[in-house]
């Protein structure tokens, strides 16, 4: 607590528009961090986390402003700085890093000149040692080939190899504070570990301070020194990392624990081998996509799913869980037939429905029905709640009239108010419309749900909200549940049994505890391991071993 | 739709184009009323400089009609003209974009062809012959602005329908049950109406020039006094009688540029991410 801290924040409130929710972004936030420390912000969406952020580098969005309260970096007062004195902070004293990494990039220039771009825009080393010096960074920041990728353009470069550019640009002029802001959030996991390990690691090495927002408990358990706890613009909790996660204070805090899933089934599956009947029988299915290859290439043959075989019982929940590009996803569309299988069977309450007419293919996908995972895209802007979710009785037959009274009904079963009906989707927050989602998918009485990262987009207090009314809904309609997400730990919580996918193919299979608990296959150990936050040494394993 | 009236009202210029296209409107409607007679009648002597009489306040043509009620029953049939062909052009290009875009793959090729070939031929050039052939009228001069008019509808259709065919909520519709047509046109179409709204509006002022470039060389219906004929016929006396050319100019020239002054607003104001800046 001697050392001086590099940043100070006091009091800052970011004023929003007219118009807006509430009338500040962020208010009254203040908080320090010291060189080498790791402070770690954390809270939901619309939090004021980013705009925290934002606010020290001068980057805010149009329309907000900084309303009062002081930001010192190394004793200069960020705030009455003009334009070019700002530009000289920014990448020479601060650095940052974004959450998409293929956004923040150029698309157009080669990695090498965008390193060396940062060097220009200060006006720092000839051409000759500014590729140099692009090229220490490279393989500092561990890509591999640092020759060859110096010459790439972002898209041919992987996600996790993009963000280890955005750092090592954002390291490029040695800034004594990194602002990290969700940088990891739109890896797959065992990237994630990866990055984690590599800002860790540099910080290490540099003495950087960074500044890390996150909305995820689990990241922030694996890197914080020290957390602050946003919510609504306002700090609920600050501490070590070890006192906000192992003993937290303020209620809200408290909740957001709580609500991380904790890879530990909420309800004991019960355990009676009752007469399982089987509602879903999937053999050899198998789709691959050849991409013709053009002039002077080779024609590319990708397997999205490679003879992927499973049974589903009534009652039941698969979880199919992998990184993106295994082909999860693509096996939840082949099932409902959005993407046709070329070979496989997929029988459903023992009736085969592969090589079916349109006519007949409409029947039986009743049956079957899916959540989506994006909960503004998979509802009609232009159509009312009601309208959506009665689509389906509708196309089936089903009098308007009686549709809607019913998809009233269905609206209250999932929790929302009947008035919904009338309503656009607009109105309603990302929950509310992934609950909508799931009272259409119930619409035409299924016996298969399908749920594609239902709840990925969601923040995870709504997370755990949506979960349990799927286990709840699951339980009550005997329905039988296909869970695909990414996220293990969700799966862990939700499911009976899990497939673990890799390149299109299920490498291991079985119940929730064996797979997790005792994995055979290397892929999935690795997956496991990187989740992160769960070290049972560090501070959220001891919460929990506290809370089990 | 209120949200998109008051952003609509925010734009000025704008709001001046949709009053004079409503101005030009109400003419139009008027017309009959304010002269009861026929444009072609003849009621001064020819060549009447304007200003000089009340009762003909534009002056007489070459042959002693009212130039001021040519202008008014003019109006009328731009304005019809350029609304029914462009009414014509969606007819025609909105089916033939939607399904080109929705079903893709060898369908989508086939239309796409179709359409360019109706591109490659210059379209002024091509509504001249069509107008040629079927002699003109009201109806084949509606008919060939309106062929000429539908490729760039098809276009831009198919590329809308195309980015939303990939979204969630058709491949739910689809789950659903719902047949081809239905998504077309009950869930894909309400989403991309605002573009074509859009375009239409600049179709009609495209399609109000066509007509008057037709008249103007004297393949416009010889029983309806339009502005462009009121220009071609005058323009052998462009040097003594400016009048006569100048105001069915000012005419068309006021009118086009209200009605795209409206198009361009309509974009803005459909366009949410516009709702953002503060005028």
């Amino acid at each position: 607590m001697s050392e001086e801290a590099i940043l100070s924040v006091e009091n800052l409130a970011v004023e929003l528009p007219a118009g807006a929710d509430r009338l500040f972004a962020v208010e009254g936030v203040s908080f320090e961090i010291r060189p080498g420390e790791t402070l770690a912000i954390v809270g939901e969406s619309g939090s004021g986390k980013s705009m925290s952020a934002n606010a020290v580098m001068g980057l805010l969005p149009p329309g907000t402003r900084v309303a009062q309260g002081i930001a010192k970096l190394d004793g200069v007062d960020l705030f009455h700085l003009d334009e070019a004195g700002m530009r000289a902070i920014r990448g020479r004293r601060i650095g940052m890093i974004f959450q998409e990494p293929m956004t923040a990039l150029d698309p157009l220039m080669r990695v090498g000149e965008q390193i060396a771009e940062v060097f220009e825009a200060h006006g720092l080393l000839t051409p000759a040692e500014r590729r140099a010096r692009a090229l220490a960074l490279l393989t500092e920041v561990g890509i591999p080939e640092p020759e060859r990728a110096i010459h790439a353009y972002p898209f041919q470069l992987s996600g996790g190899q993009r963000q280890r550019v955005m750092i090592a640009m954002a390291l490029a002029l040695d800034p004594v504070l990194l602002i990290a802001d969700e940088p990891t959030t739109a890896l797959d996991v065992t990237t994630q570990a990866q990055i984690l390990k590599l800002i860790k690691e540099l910080q290490r090495k540099h003495g950087t301070a960074v500044m890390f927002i996150t909305h995820d408990f689990g990241v922030v358990a694996d890197i914080a020194d020290r957390v602050v706890v946003m919510r609504q613009g306002k700090v609920v909790e600050t501490g070590t990392a070890a006192a906000v996660l192992g003993d937290p204070q303020h209620d809200y805090t408290k909740a957001l624990i709580a609500a991380i899933p904790t890879g530990h089934p909420e309800v004991a599956p019960p355990a009676t081998p009752r007469a399982r009947e089987i509602v879903l029988e999937v053999a050899g299915l198998t789709k691959t996509y050849t991409t013709s290859g053009g002039f002077m290439r080779p024609a590319r043959v990708v397997h999205a799913v490679k003879s992927v075989s499973f049974d589903l019982a009534r009652g039941e929940t698969l979880g199919v869980v992998g990184e993106s590009g295994s082909g999860k996803s693509s096996l939840g569309r082949c099932l409902v037939r959005l993407i046709e299988p070329e070979a496989g069977s997929i029988k459903i309450e023992g009736a085969e429905t592969m090589g079916q007419s349109i006519g007949q293919m409409r029947q039986w996908r009743r049956r079957m029905q899916m959540v989506f995972q994006d909960p503004y895209g998979s509802l009609n802007p232009r159509s009312r709640v009601g309208r959506i979710v009665a689509e389906g009785p509708i196309a089936a037959g089903v009098p308007v009239k009686t549709a809607i009274a019913k998809a009233a009904d269905l609206l209250a079963m999932v929790g929302l108010d009947a008035s919904a009906v009338d309503r656009f989707p607009h109105e309603f927050s990302g929950g509310q419309r992934q609950r909508i989602g799931i009272a259409r998918a119930l619409a035409l009485d299924p016996r298969i749900i399908i749920a594609d990262e239902a709840v990925s987009a969601l923040d995870v207090s709504i997370q755990a909200q949506v979960l349990r009314l799927l286990a709840d809904l699951k339980a009550r309609l005997d329905l039988a549940l296909i869970f695909i997400t990414h996220d293990l730990r969700v799966a862990a919580t939700i499911c009976d049994k899990v497939a673990v996918m890799q390149r299109g193919e299920i490498v291991e299979m079985g119940p929730v505890g064996q797979v997790f608990g005792d994995p055979q296959h290397d892929y999935t150990r690795r997956l496991i391991a990187a989740i992160p936050g769960r070290s049972e040494s560090g501070p959220l394993g001891r919460v929990r071993a506290a809370g089990a | 739709m209120t949200g998109f009236w008051s952003r609509f009202r925010r734009r000025r210029i704008a709001m001046i184009g949709l009053i004079v296209v409503a101005l030009v409107v109400a003419v139009a409607i008027a017309a009959p009323y304010l002269y009861p007679q026929s444009p072609w009648k003849m009621v001064q002597r020819p060549f009447l400089p304007p200003f000089a009489n009340a009762l003909v306040p534009l002056g007489t043509d070459t042959l002693g009609r009212n130039v001021a009620s040519g202008l008014a029953h003019g109006a009328q049939v731009s304005l019809l003209i350029g609304i029914v062909s462009t009414l014509v052009a969606l007819a025609v290009g909105v089916p033939i974009g939607a399904i080109a875009g929705y079903f893709g793959g060898i369908v989508d090729d086939v239309l796409m062809r179709f359409t360019e070939f109706f591109q490659t031929v210059p379209s002024f050039a091509l509504a001249i012959v069509l107008v040629a052939i079927f002699q003109p009228s009201l109806t084949s001069v509606i008919a060939a602005i309106g062929v000429v008019g539908w490729p760039p509808v098809a276009r831009l259709v198919r590329g809308e329908v195309l980015a939303q065919r990939r979204r969630e909520y058709v491949e739910a519709a689809i789950l659903a049950g719902q047949s081809n047509f239905t998504i077309i046109t009950r869930q894909i179409l309400p989403n991309v109406v605002s573009p074509i709204v859009v375009l239409a509006s600049l179709m009609v002022a495209t399609a109000i020039l066509l007509e008057s470039s037709l008249s103007f060389l004297g393949l416009g219906d010889p029983s309806v006094m339009s502005w462009g004929y009121m220009i071609g016929a005058a323009r052998t006396v462009v040097r003594q009688a400016w009048w006569l050319s100048f105001f069915p100019g000012v005419a068309i020239l006021i009118t086009v540029l209200a009605i795209n002054l409206v198009g361009e607003g309509l974009a803005e104001a459909l366009d949410p991410r516009s709702s953002r800046d503060h005028h």
